[in-house]
């Protein structure tokens, strides 16, 4: 057992300021650990959100030390034994109380995306894909909207932009159901106007966070990226299609 | 470099952050990289000279479209595919058949996935690292006005693919002195340099959607499966873009310095020509 | 006095509380069938433990074994339940169950694939057949994501971090719900004219449990204040396969798939002790050798099935016995190794999220080491007494579906069973709700001087100058249920849980919160006190009652299964007197065509003779 210093952001929307706490952290705890522990102990107003603590259910989305993460799944041993460790809300998004922020723009979000709309089932009633078909959508259907990859994108977090892009999980849910074998809708039109494709510069922050180590950049934004240019930057490829007569 | 503290704790200005760990030795290595890149590929290809050496074609200037044969260390008329140097050539520019083509490699490399967020984050502050402040601008549109741009890649791609089996050609080539087949380090150097080159370009984010990302299917029939197997190749490529980038654009230069130095003379090329 | 209509109040014909998987398929059901429907949560939307669910949902697809159909599954769960299952839920279960699985296809999730493209099945504990639909290993990621999103497309009243307080009642009927926002601590009245409960279970009276914060038996308590009758709380399921080191994550769940792909469970000697606990009813079907079990996974159809995938009743005791004989692994647990079974490519492949876990949160690698696993307090089999078809509650308005609700899993739930029973019966309680509401003659009224009550009971605790420290009281209780309502039970030790039990809602009730009502911890901690200390009476008084060792109930003093108790449910209750109690009550004789499969040989079952 040690003690160890935390600074932990106490306050509200309208205003606050870091707390220091000294704990005892006992051999093989996760930061989430030691704030109940704070909270049980000395702080038992500290409000923090969290749920499954094994990073299955994405609810302790926090900053520590400067860097979004799962509270429940960071070790307290990958620090230095004197190092002080600062605990924060997201900064995408409002806060409500001390590590707890409102994060319903995203729920808002996701209800402007147009739902999954299969195909028509065969006569045997049996939806037939192969697994390399799916392995693909299974990917993105890991999320577990921890919200972390909103959280570090800049594009909400500090350019203010979140009247004109959705962000990665919801990029990552479109991905989901553009790339589905059974879906028929058309999302790229939207993908390009609505919920702001281009205004994402891949700069990889939100695959660097991603707790599920969803590839989001690689396999789900850039493909969707490379959709719309399919659809709105490639006359060649529209003429061969013309041409051939295929979508 | 930090400004006021908002609800939260967070720190709002340029490179403002609550990390702790050394987050700018990424983008500073970028930097002195690209930046060290570019400052001596501009150099090299005003050089207009001393590119050729035996059967060795420093990549800065290949294809060699025109030739100035005057140039010191230039490669002789016969290499060239339209000629001798054009007359209409403005005379504040120095006669380089680098100036030609580099524009298409550059391109390539301009719009890559992956460059775009090396100097996006290095170069351009958006941001400098993850979870770190940005440099502050009016009204941030991403790739939406001026960098809509970066939606060609698909076409420098196109050239880029072309310039492979160019260099191929120039590695070839290297391993025939006067007509004789023989080895040298330059003839190796120049044979791995097409070969990164490949395993960048082929591991291109376009190229994988183009093979097979744009299907929602694979299984559906004889030739999207066919795809899929492709796009599964690109996809193992793909995933270490950053190191082919990195390397192939090394090597690229080095080829470059290594020509150069035997053309000038300071080098002596090991080889069985002797 | 609080003047109620100053309260923030929404109006629904159905109100659902809880967004696990069985409340989102209630709400949508209810939408569906054109109810105004609103659906509380005490986490955010998603979050519920639901989330949590690895292995699979169980359903007689027969797409990877075409032998298997409903009767099949259907004996499979009366067995799993020790026969104490309501007779007729089971075999809606049974039936109705790939339907359920084929429609959140059709709403857009993506199960792993035969081969020849149609849903895969795995094995799992107790079902006789590869079964449980799943994705890798969190099939409950998949579930809950695919009923969120239609919830979403449905566009009803959603209402998150939420929590209920209280059932109100209108005469004998439900009238609404009060609650409050975690994020404001505002109070909230619901007027509801039918109100589906679906709050999941209460583990979280115990220390070594699976189960997250939400899980404090809301749904138990507020029923029984409501006057419904609770039956068989003395089944709590021990999960086998829990982690054990570090202290922290002790009793995080590892998947049953671990076993189902062929994990094998060994004692410090590395001796595959699961042999030596088949029971007599299960030998018939359980493999004698090892020989005979690698057979049976490679899938030679005429090897039976390896003994580590008895039920989980059987495997928890066998762990225990093993620990408590001094064959236990460092941290008191017992060795589970895929490591020596599989090759690490596959390991990774199918249990990706098992093998994230101990990376992160134990610094195992799976693909290389044994697990440490231990028992983990997992599931309710009880919970409140409902109406086999329509999910009704003994209270009027009053439904309760997936865990909240008894009868479905008998003594003991197999696994895989739950996710097809909150997609089975969420539907049926969203059917049964909005029947309800269609035929209802008049709209109870809420009585205010409950909503006034309730709202008194629940701000005291941030008034009080002094008392007790919420988290201890929580603490001490988790200790008292640890230590005398194990899985091992006997007279004297919940003798004294019960007196435990006084002292503690003494200490509760003298519990302070400091600090303001708006997302204060301590307060949720304070209020979720009351629900936990009325589950854990029930669980102990109803162990107290049954006496024989049934399922997932086993008594020192009274072992094996007595055949009187077969016929016999206990019921919990609030006694005149405002004291619990408990009764007997004999339990109808089973439909002839339903006994005949559930006691049929396998070969007259596949051989279609029943």
């Amino acid at each position: 057992m040690s003690e160890r210093l935390f600074r932990i952001w106490r306050g509200t929307a309208a205003g606050g300021s870091f707390v220091e706490y000294r704990v005892d952290v006992d051999p093989g705890m996760v930061v989430l650990d030691v704030l109940h522990r704070i909270q049980a102990r000395l702080a038992n107003d500290l409000a923090i959100r969290w749920n499954c603590k094994a990073g299955k259910c994405g609810s302790c989305s926090m900053e520590i030390n400067g860097r979004p993460r799962l509270a429940c799944m960071t070790r307290m041993n990958q620090f230095g034994g004197a190092e002080m460790i600062a605990v924060q809300p997201m900064k995408t998004f409002p806060v409500v109380k001390d590590l707890v922020t409102d994060v319903s723009w995203n729920y808002e979000q996701n209800r402007r995306i147009p739902p999954f709309r299969p195909k028509p089932r065969p006569a045997d009633g049996q939806y037939r894909m192969r697994q390399v078909d799916v392995d693909r959508v299974q990917e993105f259907r890991k999320c577990i909207e921890c919200f972390l990859c909103q959280d570090v994108c800049h594009v909400l977090r500090d350019q203010s932009r979140k009247d004109a892009f959705v962000g990665p999980r919801l990029m990552i849910r479109l991905a989901s159901l553009e790339m589905h074998p059974l879906d028929t809708e058309d999302r790229v039109p939207a993908l390009r106007e609505e919920f702001g494709s281009g205004l994402c510069n891949i700069t990889r922050c939100c695959t660097e966070v991603c707790p599920e180590q969803i590839q989001i950049t690689d396999n789900g934004i850039i493909p969707l990226k490379e959709r719309v240019v399919d659809r709105y930057f490639d006359p060649l490829l529209g003429l061969v299609r013309k041409v051939f007569r295929r979508k | 470099m930090a400004e006021a503290a908002r609800a939260g704790g967070h720190i709002i200005g340029f490179a403002a952050t609550t990390r702790t760990d050394r987050w700018w030795v990424g983008p500073l290595l970028t930097v002195l990289g690209l930046g060290g890149f570019v400052v001596y590929a501009t150099w090299a290809a005003f050089q207009g000279s001393h590119y050729y050496y035996g059967p060795y074609l420093s990549p800065f200037y290949s294809p060699l479209l025109f030739i100035d044969p005057n140039a010191p260390g230039a490669a002789p008329l016969g290499q060239a595919w339209f000629g001798t140097w054009p007359s209409w050539w403005p005379s504040f520019l120095p006669a380089s058949p680098a100036f030609l083509i580099l524009v298409f490699p550059g391109a390539f490399r301009a719009t890559c996935y992956y460059y775009r967020k090396a100097y996006y984050r290095s170069f351009f502050g958006t941001p400098p690292g993850c979870a770190v402040g940005p440099l502050p601008r009016r009204r941030y549109r991403g790739e939406t006005g001026l960098l809509i741009v970066q939606n060609l890649h698909r076409y420098a791609l196109y050239f880029a693919i072309a310039f492979i089996f160019i260099l191929y050609d120039d590695a070839f080539r290297a391993f025939f002195r006067d007509g004789q087949f023989g080895v040298g380090v330059g003839s190796v150097v120049l044979l791995i340099n097409p070969t990164l080159l490949a395993g960048y370009t082929f591991g291109c984010h376009s190229w994988r959607h183009l093979v097979g990302g744009r299907l929602d299917c694979f299984s559906c029939d004889r030739s999207s499966a066919l795809r899929h197997g492709i796009w599964k190749g690109v996809s193992i490529l793909n995933v270490g873009h950053m190191q082919w980038a990195w390397a192939s654009l090394f090597w690229v230069a080095l080829s470059d310095v290594y020509v150069r130095l035997l053309s000038m003379g300071v080098l002596r090329d090991l080889s069985t020509w002797g | 006095m609080l003047d109620v209509s100053e309260i923030q109040t929404f109006e629904h014909d159905v109100l659902v509380i809880g967004a696990g998987g069985a409340g989102l398929r209630a709400a949508i059901e209810c939408s569906n069938r054109g109810m105004n429907t609103g659906l509380m949560c005490k986490s955010l939307l998603g979050k519920a433990h639901t989330v949590m669910a690895e292995g699979g949902v169980a359903a007689a697809l027969g797409n990877v074994d075409r032998r298997d159909n409903w009767k099949v599954h259907f004996r499979d769960t009366m067995r799993g339940g020790k026969f104490l299952n309501q007779w007729r839920m089971a075999e809606l279960h049974a039936r109705e169950a790939p339907d359920r699985v084929r429609e959140l296809e059709e709403w857009g999730a993506v199960f792993d694939r035969t081969t020849e493209g149609l849903i895969s099945q795995r094995n799992f504990g107790g079902h006789r057949y590869p079964r449980l639909a799943h994705v890798g290993d969190r099939t409950g990621l998949e579930m809950i994501r695919t009923l969120q999103d239609q919830a979403v497309l449905k566009g009803f009243g959603i209402y998150m971090e939420c929590t209920a307080l209280q059932l109100l009642l209108g005469g004998r009927q439900i009238a609404g719900v009060l609650g409050y926002w975690r994020e404001s601590g505002r109070f909230v009245l619901f007027r509801a004219r039918a109100v589906v409960l679906a709050t999941g279970g209460g583990g979280r009276a115990w220390r070594i449990t699976s189960n997250s914060w939400e899980y404090t038996g809301d749904g138990y308590a507020m029923a029984y204040e409501a006057g419904a009758q609770l039956m068989d709380m003395e089944f709590t399921q021990f999960h086998p396969t829990g982690m054990v080191w570090p202290p922290s994550v002790r009793g995080i769940l590892v998947t049953e798939g671990v076993r189902g792909d062929g994990g094998v469970l060994l004692n410090s000697k590395r001796e595959r002790f699961m042999f030596r606990y088949i029971p007599e009813k299960f030998s018939v079907e359980t493999a004698a050798s090892e020989e005979e079990a690698n057979r049976w996974l490679k899938g030679d159809k005429t090897a039976r099935r390896p003994p580590e995938l008895l039920t989980r009743d059987v495997v928890a005791r066998a762990i225990t016995q093993e620990v408590n004989e001094g064959r236990g692994s460092p941290h008191g647990g017992v060795f589970l190794d895929i490591a020596s079974r599989l090759p690490a490519e596959t390991i990774r492949r199918k249990l990706p999220s098992m093998y994230h876990q101990f990376k992160e949160l134990a610094e195992v690698d799976i693909t290389r080491e044994p697990m440490e696993v231990g028992p983990t307090l997992h599931y309710f089999m009880g919970g409140a007494r409902v109406d086999s078809d329509t999910q009704m509650t003994t209270v009027p308005g009053l439904f309760a579906a997936g865990e909240a609700a008894a009868g479905m899993h008998g003594a003991n739930r197999l696994g895989g069973n739950s996710l097809s029973d909150l997609l089975v019966f969420g539907r049926l309680s969203g059917i049964g709700a909005a029947q309800y509401v269609r035929g209802l003659g008049h709209v109870p009224r809420v009585e205010e001087d409950a909503v006034r009550a309730a709202v008194r009971r629940a701000t005291e605790v941030l008034n009080r100058d002094t008392g007790t420290n919420p988290y201890a009281v929580h603490e001490d209780l988790q200790g008292v249920m640890g230590r005398y309502v194990g899985i091992v039970r006997a007279e004297g030790d919940l003798k004294i849980a019960l007196v435990e039990l006084e002292r503690l809602k003494a200490d509760a009730a003298r519990v302070r919160a400091p600090g303001a009502s708006q997302y204060n911890a301590a307060w949720h901690e304070a209020l979720d006190l009351r629900a936990l200390l009325v589950t854990a009476e029930a669980v102990t008084r109803a162990a107290l009652v049954r006496q024989e060792s049934r399922g997932a109930h086993t008594r020192v003093d009274y072992p094996g299964e007595r055949q009187e108790w077969q016929n016999m449910n206990v019921i919990v209750r609030r006694g005149k007197d405002g004291r619990m109690e408990t009764e007997v009550e004999r339990r109808q004789e089973p439909p002839k065509t339903l006994a005949a499969i559930a006691y049929a040989t396998i070969e007259d079952l596949e051989a279609n003779r029943v």
